[in-house]
């Protein structure tokens, strides 16, 4: 039998990444008036993510959650799917930048926003190339660009307040106990 | 009911209220906040003007026969392929207005008003386009 030894690091991410899916799979459930606005609700645990642990933990748990989240939603492989990675790939680069502003003067709200832009961004940037190979996707933009201000601020301020009110990871790391049969 | 840790802290948090919201925004979460306010409401007009159109553009078999300004009414003539084909200008807007063609297609489109709104009159080899500030693509050129 092969065992695969389970670090600290891959329960934090995984815990992590459940939370991220779990509200990626709620989120699903809401009406959208246009494919492509939702909330964005995931992206709080991202974010969280990044802030607590860096950008390596935020990459892991951003890109588990669209793979996993796809799965479970029957989405993978499909078309949403790949705007859904895209979009996490942009807004992860993004991040991988923006979290080297000075702490100082810019908090979670400054990388929400940057972050929600660059995930429409990204996604409209591959339905422009492969799904929709004509200009008038851009006809969308101001209404996709509205939802990540708004949504992108809201997500933003929850991290806030989580990051502020909940210094440190306060859930045991300690591994539970696995019965094997 | 039992959550997931990850879950049950974030409920707590709101539980117990928090920190006010304004004081969680730092000076430059203002300041891109603006930003992205200002360049969200510069979008709109930007790439929703496409719709209006400026110039009407008259070709016979490809090559322009005349460009007429969508400024002040007017009526002109061009010769088609079967005879006189009348293209009426009106402020923004532009159509067909005659044309010897036998089943009258362009005729019955009645007014353009949008940039890349086309008529075809193909008996006569006449077509009329609309043009608007920027080209952009349409679905016969594209």
């Amino acid at each position: 039998m092969i065992a695969l030894p389970v670090t600290a690091d891959d329960r934090r991410i995984a815990r992590y990444t459940a939370a991220a899916i779990a509200l990626t799979i709620a989120e699903a459930a809401l009406p959208s008036p246009l494919p492509g606005i939702k909330p964005g609700l995931a992206n709080i645990i991202v974010l969280l993510v990044l802030l607590r642990h860096g950008w390596r933990d935020a990459l892991w748990v951003g890109l588990l959650r669209v793979v996993a989240g796809s799965l479970l939603l029957g989405q993978f492989l499909a078309p949403g799917f790949f705007l859904a990675l895209a979009g996490a790939c942009a807004s992860l680069l993004t991040l991988a930048a923006a979290v080297r502003l000075p702490r100082r003067w810019f908090g979670a709200v400054s990388l929400s926003l940057l972050a929600a832009f660059a995930h429409i961004g990204g996604q409209i940037l591959l339905a422009r190339l492969w799904l929709v190979p004509h200009d008038g996707v851009f006809y969308l933009v101001p209404l996709f660009a509205t939802a990540a201000l708004i949504f992108g601020s809201i997500n933003g301020l929850v991290v806030a307040q989580l990051v502020a009110v909940v210094p440190a990871p306060t859930f045991p790391l300690t591994p539970p106990e696995v019965h094997s049969s | 009911m039992n959550l997931p840790a990850e879950l049950d802290e974030l409920f707590s948090a709101a539980r117990h209220g928090g920190l006010a919201w304004r004081t969680l925004l730092k000076p430059g979460d203002w300041l891109l906040l603006a930003l992205a306010l200002a360049a969200v409401a510069a979008s709109y007009p930007l790439l929703w003007r496409g719709g209006s159109a400026d110039r009407a553009i008259v070709k016979r078999d490809g090559a322009v026969l005349i460009e007429l300004a969508l400024n002040a009414p007017r009526k002109v003539e061009v010769m088609g392929a079967l005879g006189p084909t009348l293209i009426e200008i009106a402020p923004g807007r532009a159509r067909v207005l005659a044309d010897p063609g036998p089943r009258q297609y362009c005729v019955q489109q009645g007014w353009l008003t949008r940039a890349n709104a086309v008529a075809i009159c193909a008996p006569s080899h006449i077509t009329l386009q609309l043009s608007g500030p920027q080209s952009s693509y349409d679905s016969l050129n594209y």
